[in-house]
């Protein structure tokens, strides 16, 4: 079959990518349907690996995260409890003046985390310490809330996993985590009723 | 692999070079459905059903894999987390409808592949062995799709797990024991689905090795074709790959058309509604249906209704059911003509029509209520299915007067209307 060089030529039409081909003539017609047929065998296959990779994502039920509302006025100075929350232990810690004035009495410039107790907690609540259990070094809970547990160096929190040392501020002093133990999004409802989430 | 003149595999690159000396997978590949894999020039659209059904087990494999990591197999929570795939995990409605279409599909191709080894002849030697590993695989599917179809622990999850346990317990002696290894119980209960789930899981890998078997049978002899003539030359053959995988490519964008507008506008159209309903032990719905794809077979074990021969009915019906199956692994030795091609043998061509009607009747019989005339019908259907292999196909073997062949698959092709009307082994031209 003698290529016909026209422009005219419907075959010869539309242009594709690549160099003129075959004695002069352009990008044939059968190059388009072989380009255009395997782009779209990879946009359907993408297409088909996007439901696989998200079914993977948290559904529909574990996103469906309720706000919890704790009642703290059984917790004596000096005591803590652990909650749960999104499937994570919350510590709610009530604290003594002697552990406020410890936490205060640090200078901030010299933590790995700055940040002051009266950042962590709510205002005229500053007794109230409430953060997430979780280690921010690799998620283990740390010990310190639970009746008789070790409160480790710093009187606040010690973690067994990998030795992290918290103190009545929950905050890093000691060990491999990163960061201060998180504090969630919370409100006070009422003096003695918290609202988590 | 096959044809001496398959085009050898030659690694370019320094890397493939390096490769193709320690370890020759591409090798593999390239003469497995690349260009060293010469395939006869003249295969129609029936040939692609293979790689179809390739696609299904895998598509099978991926959303089974994928729905296993939300399905809880026990029998207070199988139903519901089966409807927490439905509506919380994102996109589960698809993942499970395609899964659940999946499996209809799976045996829709397979059963096309097989009618179309029956009607060309391609369970003759040399390729018996490529057969009796298909009729494996079949076995392996119906025992997989059973399973599967169990795990929602719906209605029809639990009477199809109680009954097709049951065919065990017509088992003499040993029957009963049986009957209570497999359940794990007395009756279908979290043992069940527990071990259903685990089976379930593993027998597609099983289905898998086996596939790998198939496809290396196939590639001692090569494949057969339209025409049933051995290949004869390289002028006959064409390279596997670009010729076929494109032609399968085609193939396979058809598949998931059809594919994709049951799975998102019918889904529930090849499925029982009773399903929708949990399982209750205490209550066979009215009209109990196995899946579709059983429902041949369903209506063969229908059929025995008396005891004869001082065998009980319940024997007959389960010995029955499985001899249908098992009556293809002999095949092969039943029908002993030379000529592969039905288009060539007009009495076997005509019998293989009939078959397919006998099949699809005793499917509808299947779902029929057991009453007349749908139960004498169903028995003169499968009476007809074993006199079909058993009878028929051996009395035309010898009566037979087979059309002349084309002397090759080229002639045959480019229609080379003297050399295809020459008989046999004698060449274009020498008219009788």
């Amino acid at each position: 079959m003698a290529i016909t060089h026209t422009a005219d030529d419907p075959n010869q039409r539309p242009p594709v990518i690549g160099e003129a081909k075959e004695g002069g003539a352009g990008p044939r017609r059968r190059d388009f349907l072989n380009i255009a047929a395997v782009s779209f065998a990879g946009i359907g296959a993408v297409a088909v690996v996007i439901p696989l990779v998200n079914q993977m994502n948290p559904s529909a039920d574990v996103l469906a995260l309720a706000a919890i509302e704790v009642d703290i006025s059984a917790i004596a100075s000096g005591q803590a409890i652990k909650t749960i929350w999104r499937k994570q232990p919350i510590f709610i810690r009530n604290l003594t003046p002697k552990e406020i004035a410890e936490a205060d009495a640090v200078p901030v410039s010299s933590l790995r985390d700055p940040a002051t107790l009266a950042q962590r907690t709510k205002e005229g609540h500053k007794n109230w310490l409430i953060t997430l259990g979780v280690c921010t070094h690799l998620g283990c809970v740390p010990l310190g809330a639970g009746e008789g547990e070790t409160k480790g160096e710093f009187g606040g929190y010690f973690c067994p996993c990998h030795g992290s040392q918290y103190d009545t501020a929950a905050r890093i002093r000691k060990g491999p985590a990163p960061k201060n133990l998180q504090v969630p999004d919370y409100s006070f409802k009422s003096p003695t009723v918290v609202q988590i989430g | 692999m096959s044809f001496p003149w398959a085009e050898h595999y030659e690694p370019k690159h320094a890397l493939t070079k390096w490769i193709d000396s320690r370890l020759p997978l591409p090798r593999l590949v390239y003469n497995a459905v690349g260009a060293g894999y010469p395939v006869p020039r003249n295969l129609n659209y029936f040939w692609n059903f293979g790689v179809l059904a390739g696609v299904a087990l895998t598509i099978q494999i991926i959303t089974g894999i994928v729905l296993a990591m939300h399905y809880v197999a026990g029998t207070d929570q199988a139903f519901n987390s089966v409807e927490g795939i439905m509506r919380d995990v994102n996109q589960g409605w698809m993942l499970r409808y395609a899964h659940m279409n999946g499996a209809s599909f799976f045996f829709i191709v397979v059963y096309i592949h097989i009618f179309r080894g029956l009607f060309y002849g391609s369970y003759k030697a040399p390729r018996e062995m490529v057969w009796l590993l298909g009729v494996v695989i079949f076995l392996l599917m119906m025992a997989t799709g059973f399973m599967g179809y169990v795990l929602p622990w719906g209605q029809m999850s639990f009477w199809g797990a109680q009954v097709i346990t049951g065919f065990f317990s017509a088992i003499p002696v040993i029957g009963d024991p049986l009957h209570t290894w497999l359940l794990g119980g007395f009756a279908p209960d979290q043992a069940t689905l527990n071990r259903f789930f685990s089976l379930h899981y593993l027998l597609p890998f099983v289905i898998a090795g086996v596939i790998v078997l198939h496809i290396w049978a196939l590639h001692i002899p090569g494949s057969n074709n339209p025409t049933g003539v051995e290949v004869k030359g390289p002028q006959d053959t064409v390279p596997f790959h670009p010729y076929y995988t494109a032609k399968d490519g085609f193939g396979l964008g058809v598949f998931l058309i059809l594919f994709a507008i049951m799975t998102f506008f019918y889904p529930n159209a090849m499925g029982h509604p009773d399903n929708y309903i949990p399982a209750n032990p205490l209550s066979t719905p009215a009209h109990i249906v196995p899946e579709w794809y059983f429902l041949p077979f369903y209506a063969i074990l229908k059929s025995f209704t008396v005891n004869w021969l001082w065998v009980p009915a319940k024997l007959w019906g389960v010995v029955a059911m499985f001899g249908a199956i098992a009556l293809l692994f002999f095949l092969p030795w039943l029908d002993k003509s030379p000529i592969r091609s039905a288009n060539y043998r007009p009495m076997y061509k005509i019998a293989f029509w009939i078959l397919v009607v006998d099949v699809v009747i005793l499917g509808y019989v299947g779902q029929a209520e057991p009453k007349e005339p749908n139960v004498r019908i169903g028995q003169f259907a499968a009476m007809y299915y074993f006199a079909h292999f058993l009878i028929i196909v051996p009395i035309i073997n010898m009566f037979e007067v087979p059309k002349p062949l084309p002397n090759s698959i080229t002639e045959s092709v480019l229609h080379g209307e003297a050399a295809e009307a020459a008989p046999y082994g004698v060449g274009a031209g020498a008219a009788h």
